[in-house]
C-alpha cells in the first residue's frame, strides 16, 4: 500500500519521546486558523512511498532511534488510516515505538465498522498525541471548522482502551487563552486516566510565510506570538483544573468507601 | 611509601612511571548529580573581573596588549607574573605579567618578527641577527630542503597550513607525572633511559642520546620554574592544590617554550580527583576551596597566549590555542571514568562564564552515568562550549588513558605523540586532474603534466581514473614535505620538555589531513548522476562548470554518494601509506578543518558540484551548507559512514542547533504528570 508523504524529518525531537523519525502525511479536513503546515492540507499528492520504502529509510539510521521511534503526523494522519495501520504493524513487528500525532477528527463512536478499524490501528500504537483545540464547542468550531464532540469521544475511547496519551494544546492570544476555558480543559483532561503528559504549545507565526507562498490569506495576520511566560501560566491553569478534577474523584471514591 | 602518597592504593605505579595504573587503582567513579558543586568565591570573581578588564584593554589595543621583544622565552626566562598574588591559588604566566606575549623564535625568526611587526612591535635587532646568522631555525631548515615542486604546491594552496614556519604542536606531555612523581624522580628515570641506550653510535642512537640530554635539562629547568614561584616541585604533590599547581607548571613550561598550533593539556580531571577525594575525606579542603583551585587553574589556561600573525589568525578564524582537556570516558575494565572533578571542570563554564578555551572535551560513551550526561546537556545548552568525542570508538585503539590534541587527534598520554600534518586540498586536486596539473587560478603548471580532460561533458570513469593518478602524486609530495618539516622541527625546535614527559619508547603518529571532502563527493556524484559541462578559458583551462539535472548529495544518508566519500578517504589513505614516513611514523589522516575551510575555499576555483570559485568549503567532514535536506540524523548518518580506520586521526562534524529544536522546554511541557499533579501531598494537608 502506498502513502502520500509530505516530508520526512530524520531528527524529530519535539514529537514524542526520544529522537524520532517523523513522517508528515498529506491531507487534513481541519482548517485550524493557526495551522503552520497549510502545505499539507490537500488530500493526495506529495511523494508516494510504500511501507517498505519508509522502513528501509528508517532502518538506515535506526541506531539514532533506540530511545525514540516513529511518529506519524501531518496533515491529519487518520486521513490515510489504512496506510498508517500497515506502517505501525510493520514497525511493531520490528519492535519500534510508534506514536500517532492526531486531532482525532475522523473518529465516530457510533460506527462499529469504523471502530473496528480504529481498534486495529490502536493495537499497534504505543502513544497518541492528541491535539484538543478548544474545550468550548462553539470556539472549537470557530478555530478549526469542525465540531468538537467526536474529538472528545476519541479521547474517552483512548482512555477506555488504556492507550497512553499526551495532550497537546495550542494557546493562541485571543482565541484560546481564556483562563476559565483553560481551567475547564484541565477539568476534562483530569477525567482521563491515560494522560501521561501535557504539552502546551505557545502560538507562533512561523507558518505565515507558507501562507503567503501558497497565496492563502493568513487568518491570524495581526496576532502576535504567545510569550513563554503566558504559556507557563496557561499550563499551570490547565494543571489546576486537572488537579481539582482528580481530587474530586479521589474524595468521591473515599466517600463511597465510608 | 612516600609520605605524599599516604592513603593511596599501592600498585606498579610506585615502581615505574605509570600514571594510568595510579588512576585505575585509586579513582572514585561518581554517579551523582551536580548538586554538590560550589559557585565562584569572591576572590575568583575579583580575579575574573580583572581578566575581563584586561581583555577589554587588549581588544581596544587591536588584539595584543603587550609583547616581549627582547627576552627569548625559555622555561626559566621570566620572573614570576601575577594578576593579584594574594588572591590567586594557582599561579604562573608565560611571561612576567598576564597578557604579555612571549618571543619564541625557534620555529622561525621571520614569523616571530612579523607577528611583532603586524602588532606594532619590533624584535630586538640583535636577536634577529642572531637567529638569522648564527642559529638556524626550524623554518630555515625546512626551506633549505624543500623541492621546487613542494614550494609550488605550497603557494598554490593545494597543500595548506603546513607547520613549516611555526610550531607544529599536537604533542601532549603527561603533565600529571610532575604532580604524581615530582621532578627528581622523572629526572632519575630519564638518566636511566640515557644510560641504557644502544652503544653503537649510528645516527638514531646519537639523536636519542642528545634528545634525552635535552629532556633532562628541561626537567632541571622545570624545577627552577617552580622555585621562581616559590615552590619546590622536586618532590611529589602532597594535596590537590599542589597537584593542580604541579600539573600546571608542567604545562606552563611547555607553552613557555613551544608556540605550537595546538598545545593541549591531556586528561587531568580524574587524576586530580583522586587528590581531591583524599583531601575532602581528611577535611584538608572544602568543596568550595577545591572548586576555587579548579576555577583558578582554568582561568590560567584561558590566558595562554601566543604571538601570531594576522594570517595565522585568519586561517584559524581567531587566535586558538587548543588547550584541549579530555573528560570522562570509560575504562577498559568497564567502569566509567567520570568523577566529581569532571563536573568541576565543566562547572567552570558557569563560574567563569563561557569560553572556547580550554577546549573542554567530553569523551562520550553510551555507558556514562545518566546524571553526568544530563549535566553535560545542560551545560552545553547554557554555554555552547563543550566538544564531544566518541569514546566507544577511540577506546578500542587507544585504551583508557588517551587524550585529544587539538580538536580530534587522539593519543595515549606519554606513550604516543603526533607529527602534525595540516591538510591536502582534495577539491583542488580534482581540478588538477581535470586540467592536467595546471592550477585553475594561477594557470601555472603545479602538478605533473598529465593529459587533461578535453571533452565538453565530464565522464565519471575518465575523471576517476585521472583523479586517482593526481591523488597519488599529491600524497607523495605531501608526505615528503612533511618528512622535511618534522626532521627539521626535531632538529631546531625540539619539544624537549613535552618529550621529557613521555616514555622512552614513543609511538609516533604521522598525521595527514584532507580538506574539501564533501565538495569532492558531491562533484563526483554530479559527474556520475547528472551531466556536468565544462566551461573553458581561452587557453582551454576549465574554469567553471554547469550542472544539468539533479544528483544525490552527501549529507542525506544516500549510499550512492556517501560511498563515494568513503572510498575517497580510503583511496587517499592508501596513497599516503605508500610513502616513506619520517622516524617510523604511522600514517593517519583526519577530516577536521573546523575553521580553515573558509580559507581553503577562497583559494579553490569553481568545482563540478556547482560550488563557485572562492566559496567556502564545508567544515571538516560536514556536508556542504544547505545540501543536507533530510534533517540532522540523515546528515550525521552520512558522516558516520566515513571509515574511522582510514581516518584515525579524527573526523569532525560541526553541528549547530537552536536549543528549542533539541526537545521540549520543561517549563511548558509537563512530561511527568503524576509528579506535577502532586496529588498525594495535597491529600495529606
Amino acid at each position: 500500500m502506498v502513502g502520500h508523504i509530505h516530508s520526512i524529518e530524520s531528527f524529530g525531537t519535539v514529537d514524542g519521546p526520544g529522537v524520532r523519525f517523523v513522517i508528515f502525511l498529506k491531507g487534513c479536513p481541519m482548517r485550524c486558523q493557526y495551522c503552520h503546515n497549510p502545505d499539507t492540507w490537500e488530500i493526495g499528492g506529495g511523494t508516494e512511498m510504500t511501507v517498505e520504502q519508509i522502513m528501509e529509510e528508517f532502518q538506515r539510521s535506526k541506531d539514532f532511534y533506540t530511545r525514540g521511534g516513529i511518529t506519524v503526523t501531518g496533515g491529519e494522519p487518520l486521513v490515510q488510516m489504512e496506510f498508517v495501520t500497515e506502517l505501525f504493524e510493520e514497525a511493531h513487528r520490528r519492535r519500534i515505538h510508534t506514536c500517532l500525532d492526531t486531532s482525532g477528527v475522523t473518529f465516530r463512536p457510533d460506527s462499529p465498522a469504523l471502530l473496528a478499524r480504529f481498534d486495529r490501528l490502536l493495537a499497534v500504537t504505543d502513544l497518541v498525541m492528541l491535539d484538543i483545540k478548544h474545550i468550548d464547542p462553539q470556539k472549537h468550531l470557530a478555530i478549526c471548522g469542525q465540531p468538537q464532540d467526536n474529538i472528545l469521544a476519541f479521547a474517552r475511547y483512548l482512555d477506555k482502551c488504556s492507550i497512553p496519551v499526551w495532550i497537546r494544546h495550542v494557546v493562541v492570544p485571543g482565541l484560546s487563552d481564556n483562563e476559565e476555558d483553560l481551567y475547564q480543559l484541565g477539568r476534562f483532561i483530569g477525567t482521563l486516566r491515560n494522560v501521561k503528559a501535557l504539552d502546551v504549545l505557545p502560538y507562533h507565526d512561523m507558518g505565515k510565510s507558507k501562507y503567503h507562498k501558497l497565496g492563502i490569506p493568513y487568518p491570524l495576520e495581526n496576532v502576535s506570538p504567545l510569550s513563554k511566560e503566558k504559556a507557563v501560566w496557561a499550563r499551570t491553569v490547565i494543571i489546576r483544573g486537572m488537579r481539582d478534577e482528580r481530587k474530586k474523584a479521589v474524595s468521591n471514591a473515599s466517600n463511597l468507601e465510608q | 611509601m612516600r609520605p605524599e602518597w599516604n592513603n593511596f592504593h599501592t600498585g606498579v605505579w610506585q615502581k615505574e612511571i605509570n600514571v594510568r595504573d595510579f588512576i585505575q587503582k585509586n579513582y572514585t567513579p561518581y554517579d551523582g548529580d551536580d548538586e554538590f558543586l560550589a559557585g565562584p568565591t569572591q576572590n575568583t570573581k575579583d580575579l575574573w573581573d580583572q581578566v575581563m578588564e584586561l581583555s577589554r584593554q587588549e581588544r581596544e589595543a587591536g588584539g595584543v596588549l603587550d609583547m616581549d621583544t627582547k627576552i627569548i622565552s625559555t622555561i626559566t626566562s621570566h620572573g614570576p607574573g601575577y594578576l593579584d598574588k594574594d588572591k590567586e591559588t594557582i599561579v604562573g604566566f608565560q611571561t612576567d605579567k598576564p597578557f604579555k606575549r612571549s618571543l619564541q623564535p625557534y620555529g622561525g625568526i621571520r614569523m616571530a618578527v612579523k607577528a611583532c611587526q603586524d602588532n606594532g612591535y619590533e624584535v630586538d635587532p640583535e636577536i634577529v641577527e642572531f637567529f638569522t646568522k648564527h642559529r638556524k631555525t626550524h623554518n630555515a631548515g625546512v626551506f633549505d630542503a624543500y623541492t621546487p615542486e613542494m614550494r609550488a604546491c605550497r603557494s598554490s594552496h593545494i597543500i595548506t597550513g603546513l607547520p613549516d614556519a611555526y610550531g607544529r604542536g599536537r604533542i601532549i606531555g603527561d603533565y600529571r607525572r610532575v604532580a604524581l612523581y615530582g621532578v627528581d624522580r622523572l629526572i632519575e628515570d630519564k638518566i636511566e633511559q640515557k644510560n641504557t641506550t644502544r652503544t653503537i653510535m649510528y645516527s638514531d642512537v646519537i639523536r636519542e642520546r642528545e634528545e634525552l640530554s635535552e629532556q633532562i635539562r628541561a626537567l632541571e629547568e622545570l624545577k627552577e620554574l617552580g622555585k621562581i614561584y616559590g615552590f619546590d616541585i622536586s618532590h611529589p604533590a602532597s594535596d590537590v592544590k599542589e597537584a593542580i599547581q604541579w600539573t600546571y607548571f608542567g604545562y606552563l613550561a611547555a607553552v613557555k617554550e613551544q608556540n605550537g598550533a595546538a598545545m593541549s593539556l591531556g586528561r587531568t580531571s580524574t587524576f586530580l580527583d583522586i587528590y581531591a577525594e583524599r583531601d575532602l575525606k581528611s577535611g584538608k579542603y572544602t568543596e568550595e576551596q577545591i572548586q576555587e583551585f579548579v576555577d583558578h587553574f582554568v582561568m590560567k589556561l584561558r590566558l595562554v597566549k601566543f604571538a601570531r600573525t594576522p594570517e595565522y589568525n585568519e586561517l584559524f578564524s581567531g587566535d586558538p590555542t587548543w588547550v584541549t582537556e579530555s573528560i570522562g570516558g570509560v575504562g577498559i575494565d568497564g567502569r566509567h571514568m567520570v568523577t566529581k572533578m569532571s563536573f568541576r571542570y565543566l562547572h567552570t563554564l558557569k563560574n567563569l562564564g563561557t569560553a572556547p578555551e580550554p577546549n573542554l572535551t567530553v569523551l562520550w560513551s553510551t555507558k556514562l552515568p545518566m546524571n553526568f550526561k544530563r549535566f553535560c546537556a545542560k551545560t552545553s545548552i547554557e554555554s555552547s562550549s563543550i566538544q564531544y568525542e566518541n569514546d566507544d570508538l577511540m577506546r578500542v585503539t587507544h585504551g583508557d588513558d588517551y587524550a585529544i590534541a587539538c580538536c580530534v587527534s587522539s593519543m595515549r598520554i606519554g606513550k604516543e605523540m603526533q607529527f602534525f600534518g595540516a591538510r591536502a586540498n582534495l577539491a583542488k586536486c580534482l581540478l588538477y586532474a581535470i586540467n592536467g596539473g595546471v592550477d585553475e587560478i594561477t594557470k601555472k603548471q603545479v602538478g605533473p603534466k598529465y593529459r587533461p580532460i578535453t571533452s565538453e561533458y565530464l565522464d565519471y570513469d575518465e575523471v576517476m581514473d585521472k583523479y586517482k593518478d593526481m591523488m597519488k602524486w599529491l600524497a607523495q609530495v605531501y608526505v615528503n614535505a612533511l618528512n622535511i618539516i618534522h626532521y627539521n622541527h626535531d632538529r631546531y625546535c625540539y619539544e624537549r620538555l613535552q618529550m621529557a614527559l613521555h616514555d622512552k619508547k614513543v609511538t609516533r603518529w604521522f598525521a595527514t589531513g584532507i580538506a574539501g571532502l564533501s565538495v569532492v563527493a558531491d562533484s563526483l556524484s554530479a559527474i556520475k548522476y547528472a551531466k556536468v559541462k565544462t566551461i573553458r578559458d581561452e587557453n582551454g583551462i576549465v574554469v567553471d562548470y554547469e550542472v544539468e539535472g539533479d544528483f544525490p548529495k552527501y549529507g542525506n544518508n544516500d549510499d550512492r554518494v556517501d560511498s563515494i566519500a568513503s572510498d575517497l578517504v580510503h583511496t587517499f589513505m592508501n596513497y599516503v601509506k605508500g610513502n616513506h614516513t619520517y622516524r617510523g611514523g604511522i600514517p593517519t589522516t583526519s577530516i577536521l578543518t573546523i575553521t580553515s575551510n573558509v580559507v581553503y575555499g577562497k583559494h579553490t576555483g569553481s568545482t563540478p558540484d556547482g560550488r563557485k570559485a572562492g566559496e567556502a568549503f564545508a567544515p571538516g567532514a560536514n556536508p556542504m551548507h544547505r545540501r543536507d535536506t533530510h534533517g540532522a540524523v540523515a546528515s550525521l548518518a552520512s558522516v558516520a559512514k566515513l571509515p574511522f580506520k582510514d581516518a584515525q586521526d579524527g573526523i569532525s562534524n560541526t553541528f549547530s542547533i537552536i536549543p528549542g529544536a533539541l526537545g521540549k522546554d520543561d517549563q511548558v511541557f509537563a512530561g511527568d504528570l503524576e509528579v506535577e499533579l502532586d496529588l498525594d501531598i495535597d491529600d495529606t494537608k
